[in-house]
């Protein structure tokens, strides 16, 4: 067997990462990726998540802690040769050709991928000529894709691949990386869509303000984040409406009644037995802010 | 062997990246031409006492403008921007070597070098009053190219210290002034006496004696004391630049 198999591609143990200016981005963080997996590290901005990716790229030390590729330092000429990453990066030299970006990349990994295959890989047939600067958003990041993998690395560290791009590019984007994934790969993604680390992942870890807040299959975590939030018109009161069953928390908005649950079905039914006058209903799925704050409150008790 | 490979190809897409920025080629390589057109075409005809042409002596220190100025700005604008944007940051996952990538800025310095010493060798050779014999391009060429070092050097120190948005602003303000005052604009016995005094503390100075010195048109100085001098200067330079580098690893690394 290969050892890609045997030994952990990467993994955080008891990570703090602080700035000079005392910001600490990351407390005793501990993370492995698995491997063959997709792990996708799910979090809001300013969760750690680009901080984590840093360490296990080598572009940043621990404060304390040990972040390990491969069972070596990051840092290692070795493991820049296995592992393939895509940053956030707010400018790319924008007169290259695609084609151009992908020959130089490959020259640098003793063992690329061929060209053609690359370019199908992320989704770069009929544009391979375009210059960087003339590309749409979507094609830009999926160039950044293909740049990660083109060494064809065992390991590929993703950071917010998609942020910023649209539903259709987005789904693109998903369609290369799992392609990878199949492929056998570790792949550390990370996100702030819920829905990403659903579509993608084999596992979720959760992030919040530098800490694991949560660790699991991506229908674990969505158990956490299914909760919904109502708003309605209604003759009850405040206090009648919270004491309904499967009513989490019931507040005034005004002239409706906010309330957030597990089950909007079962809620709305019940309100309207007791009150066939009920009006203006809007049902939203509680966002990750929401699930967050529920997981970190239930870590708290 | 695959090492020298990386290294040319980096080169060689460094060459093309900028090449196809207008704002960096108009700056860089026409308007050393067109100043030679201006004074070195116009007035050429003009002997210097005891010395040369003044057309010829103006391939010299306008191609010294030029090899500065493509340094300067290949390396601290791209420094600046590269390492700024982040850029730099998704080169260094890759196993490229980052001699890679300062070793592709100067050739890419180079290659420009030369040319704009060509197209000055053409120009004044067309007008007439500034022909050199290829021998003298030769020897301009073994000179001004391994000088661009020096200020590839500079324009890394500033690319080490500048913000991605500010660099082309301090590059601009550390170019046009000692251009001008290191005589590669108007020739420096033209220039009242205090500028010939400060002149000698420029880098831009002295490689222009030594290109001037090549066609026969130096002020008799040792060449050796030019040399020298931009030996110290390139050694300074890159401690700046080097202490920058550790000031970018300490802010990753501490």
């Amino acid at each position: 067997m290969r050892n890609i198999h045997t030994v952990v591609p990467a993994c955080l143990a008891n990570v703090t990462k602080a700035y000079d200016g005392n910001v600490v981005a990351l407390r005793e963080v501990s993370l492995d990726i698995h491997p063959g997996e997709l792990t996708a590290l799910l979090g809001p901005n300013g969760a750690g998540k680009t901080t984590a990716v840093k360490l296990l790229l080598g572009l940043a030390a621990p404060t304390s802690g040990i972040a390990r590729v491969f069972n070596a330092d990051p840092r290692d000429s070795a493991n820049r040769a296995r592992t393939g990453a895509m940053l956030q990066v707010a400018r790319v030299p924008e007169t290259l050709r695609v084609r151009e970006h992908i020959d130089l990349f490959s020259a640098y990994y003793p063992d690329p991928l061929p060209r053609e295959q690359v370019i199908a890989a992320a989704g770069l047939a009929g544009i391979e000529s375009k210059k960087f600067g003339e590309l749409s958003g979507g094609q830009k990041q999926r160039v950044l894709f293909a740049l990660a993998i083109c060494g064809n690395p065992d390991l590929l560290i993703l950071d917010e691949p998609t942020v910023g791009l649209d539903v259709e590019a987005r789904r693109a984007l998903w369609t290369q990386i799992r392609g990878f994934v199949e492929r056998g790969k570790s792949i550390l993604l990370t996100t702030h869509y819920l829905e990403e680390a659903d579509a993608l992942a084999d596992r979720v870890v959760v992030i919040d303000r530098g800490r694991i807040i949560a660790e699991g299959s991506p229908a674990d975590i969505k158990a956490h984040a299914a909760g919904k939030r109502i708003r309605v018109r209604t003759r009850l009161t405040v206090a009648e409406v919270r004491a309904l069953p499967q009513v989490t928390t019931a507040t005034n908005g005004g002239a409706s009644i906010e309330i957030t649950t597990s089950s909007s079905d079962e809620v709305i039914r019940t309100l309207l037995s007791r009150d066939p006058s009920l009006a203006d209903i809007e049902i939203h799925s509680a966002g990750l802010e929401e699930a967050f704050l529920a997981m970190t409150s239930g870590a708290n008790k | 062997m695959n090492m020298l490979r990386i290294h040319l190809l980096e080169a060689k897409y460094e060459f093309l990246k900028v090449m196809r920025v207008p704002g960096f080629v108009v700056p860089t390589v026409l308007f050393p031409l067109i100043f030679y057109v201006f004074f070195g075409v116009a007035l050429g005809h003009q002997r210097i006492p005891g010395s040369v042409m003044l057309g010829q002596y103006l391939i010299a220190t306008y191609g010294t403008f030029g090899v500065i100025g493509v340094s300067l700005f290949g390396f601290g604008v791209y420094v600046a921007v590269e390492r700024g944007q982040g850029w730099l940051q998704v080169k260094r996952t890759t196993p490229m070597p980052i001699s890679a990538y300062f070793v592709a800025k100067m050739i890419m310095a180079m290659l420009f070098s030369a040319i704009i010493l060509l197209g000055l060798f053409a120009l004044g050779a067309v007008s007439g009053n500034g022909v050199i014999p290829i021998m003298a391009l030769l020897k301009l060429m073994a000179v001004l190219i391994p000088g661009a070092i020096t200020f590839c050097a500079a324009g890394l120190a500033v690319g080490y210290f500048a913000g991605p948005n500010s660099a082309s602003g301090i590059v601009n303000l550390i170019y046009i002034p000692m251009s001008f005052l290191s005589g590669l604009w108007i020739p420096i016995w033209v220039l009242p006496r205090p500028i010939q005094t400060i002149a000698l503390f420029l880098p831009g100075f002295h490689l222009s004696q030594i290109a001037l010195g090549v066609i026969g048109a130096g002020r008799g100085g040792s060449m050796l004391s030019h040399v020298i001098f931009l030996i110290v200067a390139t050694t300074i330079f890159l401690a700046i630049a080097y202490a920058g580098y550790r000031r970018d690893e300490g802010k990753m690394y501490g």
